[in-house]
């Protein structure tokens, strides 16, 4: 493993969204891959599942609720200095564009965008990222590479999110900070179980990606652990694309 | 909530359909114009109006305008 520049061991690591989905299996990926990880999510009962299947690894459960100033700065004072951060928090949700109130927006950005770049601003002014961190930021296909009608109010905030992490890339570059982002295309969590698109429909949808199927968790949690890795260390600014060949 | 006002709201989801088609016994799912967005608006102006959060399989389920007015009702009484 001393050799692996894949591995995290010896790296602390904040996981947000570690609940379920993509942020649960990150937490797992890294942690088989040796790192600590600090959980965070709005629910400790789910948050224990998570660290229910990284056990010793974890080094901290901190609930939070990432639109809240408070909690924010709460959870920035009791953090460690860290090697790396994957911010999965986030939500989404399907509405044609006329639909799309201020309101609306509001909601999507609130959780998608504002409160990860308020995290991420918090972490290096208080110098919690320490020299050679890695940030992954969860954005999206939808809104920098892919348009699908009525994804415009998601896909904006997660295109917004996708610009925000270039600048920070290359302003953080200063203190060797690295920040990229990972464009999932669909993957197969709760976000996209609610009903709004009928299970018929997203299995019609599975079809139409290349390698003939939706992502699983794991197969972000993967573009994560590389991503906070040595193995990325000349990787920065760079908007890493899993999708099955969607965007194609 | 009548269901006079709910067709019209939901041809104003549609662009090329004459008004005149929708009754409360419209197929609405044969129509030439319906499409994966139509349903789409139509949950969210059942949102919008309604303030009732109505599922992707609430639209498959209904056949007719009124069959959807019935589930949208049921949930505003509830």
């Amino acid at each position: 493993m001393n050799n692996n520049p894949f591995s995290l061991v010896g790296k602390t690591i904040l996981v947000t969204g570690a609940s379920s989905g993509i942020g649960q299996a990150t937490a797992v990926a890294c942690a088989a891959m040796g790192a600590r990880v600090i959980i965070t999510g709005r629910n400790p009962e789910r948050l224990q599942q998570t660290r229910d299947r990284i056990e010793a690894q974890c080094e901290a459960i901190i609930p939070a609720e990432l639109t809240q100033k408070e909690d924010v700065e709460n959870l920035v004072k009791s953090l460690p200095p860290l090697d790396g951060a994957v911010m999965c928090a986030g939500n989404s949700t399907t509405l044609p564009l006329q639909f799309g109130t201020r309101e609306k927006f509001d909601e999507m950005f609130d959780v998608n965008f504002f409160a990860p770049v308020e995290l991420m601003r918090l972490m290096y002014k208080k110098k919690v990222l320490q020299k050679n961190a890695s940030v992954v930021l969860i954005a999206s296909i939808g809104g920098t590479h892919s348009f699908m009608p009525g994804n415009g109010v998601y896909g904006a905030s997660k295109a917004a999110l996708n610009s925000f992490m270039k600048y920070a890339a290359r302003e953080f570059a200063s203190r060797k900070v690295r920040v990229n982002s990972i464009c999932p295309g669909m993957v197969d969590t709760p976000l996209i179980h609610r009903g709004t698109i009928t299970e018929e429909q997203l299995a019609e949808d599975a079809k139409r990606y290349p390698l003939g199927r939706y992502g699983q968790p794991e197969d972000i949690a993967n573009g994560a652990v590389y991503l906070l890795s040595d193995a990325s260390s000349w990787l920065t600014g760079h908007d890493l694309v899993i999708d099955g060949g969607f965007s194609i | 909530m009548n269901i006079q006002d709910f067709i019209d709201n939901f041809a104003n989801q549609f662009d090329d359909t004459d008004k005149a088609v929708f009754t409360s016994e419209t197929n609405f799912k044969q129509l030439d114009e319906w499409s994966s967005l139509t349903a789409l608006s139509i949950i969210a102006m059942v949102d919008d109006e309604y303030n009732v959060i109505i599922k992707g399989s609430d639209i498959i389920n209904s056949e007719t305008i009124q069959d959807l007015f019935e589930i949208v009702v049921k949930k505003v009484r509830k």
